[in-house]
């Protein structure tokens, strides 16, 4: 039998997400555990990544389990010509887990296909990155201490944000309401729109950052406005200052409103808000440790209460 | 007289009629027809009081089997395939897209892991109807029009 892996977030259905979510809790209260002593786990980042391989080596240091890896596919063997299949054969032999991420789409799905040991997909080109996605949800968990019948407010790139496609995935099992804010050169793809209705979930768009889009909000999701995805440089100009939020935007936010970001953040979000309570994407990066020692202990097998 | 005979009826064999006139090379190549020894007839550009015009492939002494056939149905979905047996048509049968196709189709994403590593391509049939199809690695949709063969 394969073992079980995580490539995307859709392999993963209620249950499994509500599951990692108490096992991060756990981790939350106390990351420095034994469990992965002896284990040995392989992050493989054909493409560097530093924030993600932090993120997923701190995981595995602080539960005591050991690293291989490499952080930069110039010092692997596929240089040379060695095919993903023979690379993942020749880890496999060594690590209980392979972390990977990797430029081509659908790497991730292939490997998990081939090895013998379980898989985390780190992000598969602009295709998948499920442990973005569950740090998303467990910090809109633990901030609004549920995940059911929450509007969620996603702003600026909607139509390649990956982060944002998946994070639309994740919650589409929680009854949410959507707000969709972004120009129109970055507005939602229609096949999230037809997924939304598909599954009776309701949404807005605006092409305005407007008061009402933030006011009416449990979590305002804030994405990165990036110039090269723009053909029409004019439009990028006119719309480039319009996706920004500054403090005084959240005067009239709901009380228990968090503000989130996938990060790296550029200039979508002014630097006065980060002294706002509201702002959370800082502690939300840190809650990618905790989600990822949950999905690795998940993955193995491996007992957390 | 006895040559235009030989051509138009089949002993035993399958007929496979009503190709578009676009897709009647595509389907000697997915059957890999070109492999065979047997006598194949192949027609174009043959007026049809269906479709205006059309191609017919008659193969000798073959009985295809259903994954094989099912292949073609991604260039030409509406075929009619006539089984053959002592000059009569024993059975009539449509070719049906099946749920997966392997290793006939390419990925249409230069940055899919299927287009950089030596692996079979694999795609789910997402619609039918419309003939839609997903890549099972990149995740990729490709239309009907959009699909390019290996």
């Amino acid at each position: 039998m394969q073992p079980r892996s995580l490539v995307n977030i859709g392999d993963y259905d209620r249950e499994d997400i509500y599951r990692i979510l108490e096992s991060a809790t756990k981790f939350k209260e106390n990351p420095d555990r034994s469990l992965l002593k002896g284990k040995v786990c392989a992050t493989l980042f054909f493409e560097p990544s530093t924030r993600t391989r932090l993120s997923f080596e701190t995981a595995v240091n602080r539960l005591r389990g050991r690293i291989i890896g490499f952080s930069d596919s110039a010092t692997s063997s596929s240089t040379k010509g060695e095919s993903l299949k023979d690379t993942i054969m020749m880890v496999s032999n060594y690590a209980d887990l392979i972390i990977m991420r990797h430029h081509l789409e659908g790497s991730a799905r292939y490997a998990s296909e081939i090895s013998p040991v379980p898989l985390i997909n780190a992000g598969d080109g602009s295709n998948q990155h499920p442990t973005q996605t569950m740090l998303d949800l467990f910090t809109i968990y633990e901030t609004q201490k549920t995940l059911e019948n929450l509007t969620v407010t996603i702003v600026g790139d909607l139509k390649y944000g990956r982060a944002v496609h998946s994070l639309i995935q994740g919650l589409s099992y929680f009854n949410p309401t959507f707000n969709f804010v972004a120009p129109e050169e970055l507005h939602i793809p229609d096949k999230y729109k037809l997924f939304c209705d598909d599954k009776n979930i309701p949404y807005r768009e605006f092409t305005n950052f407007s008061a009402e889009s933030i006011n009416s909000a449990d979590i305002l999701y804030m994405t990165r406005v990036q110039k090269e995805r723009f053909t029409d440089l004019m439009e990028y100009e006119k719309v480039k200052n319009i996706y920004v939020l500054h403090n005084e935007m959240l005067s009239k936010s709901k009380d228990n409103l968090k503000v989130l970001h996938p990060l790296p953040r550029v200039k979508e979000i002014s630097q006065d808000v980060d002294e706002n309570p509201k702002a959370y994407y800082f502690q939300q990066a840190k809650n990618g440790m905790y989600t990822r020692q949950a999905i690795i202990c998940d993955l193995m097998g491996i007992d957390v209460t | 007289m006895g040559k235009a005979l030989q051509v138009a009826a089949l002993e035993n064999g399958t007929a496979i009629d009503h190709i578009p006139t676009d897709a009647v090379f595509k389907v000697v190549t997915l059957l890999q027809l070109q492999r065979l020894g047997n006598r194949i007839t192949i027609g174009n550009n043959l007026n049809s009081n269906k479709m205006g015009s059309k191609g017919l492939i008659k193969v000798s002494d073959k009985f295809f089997k259903e994954d094989e056939i099912n292949r073609i149905a991604l260039v030409a979905p509406n075929v009619n395939l006539n089984i053959i047996r002592n000059f009569e048509v024993v059975e009539k049968k449509k070719v049906v897209l099946p749920d997966e196709i392997i290793e006939i189709v390419k990925c249409n994403n230069p940055k899919c892991i299927s287009n950089n590593e030596p692996m079979k391509t694999r795609f789910h049939v997402t619609d039918k109807e419309k003939v839609e199809i997903q890549c099972h690695y990149c995740e990729v949709k490709i239309k009907k029009e959009e699909i390019v063969l290996l």
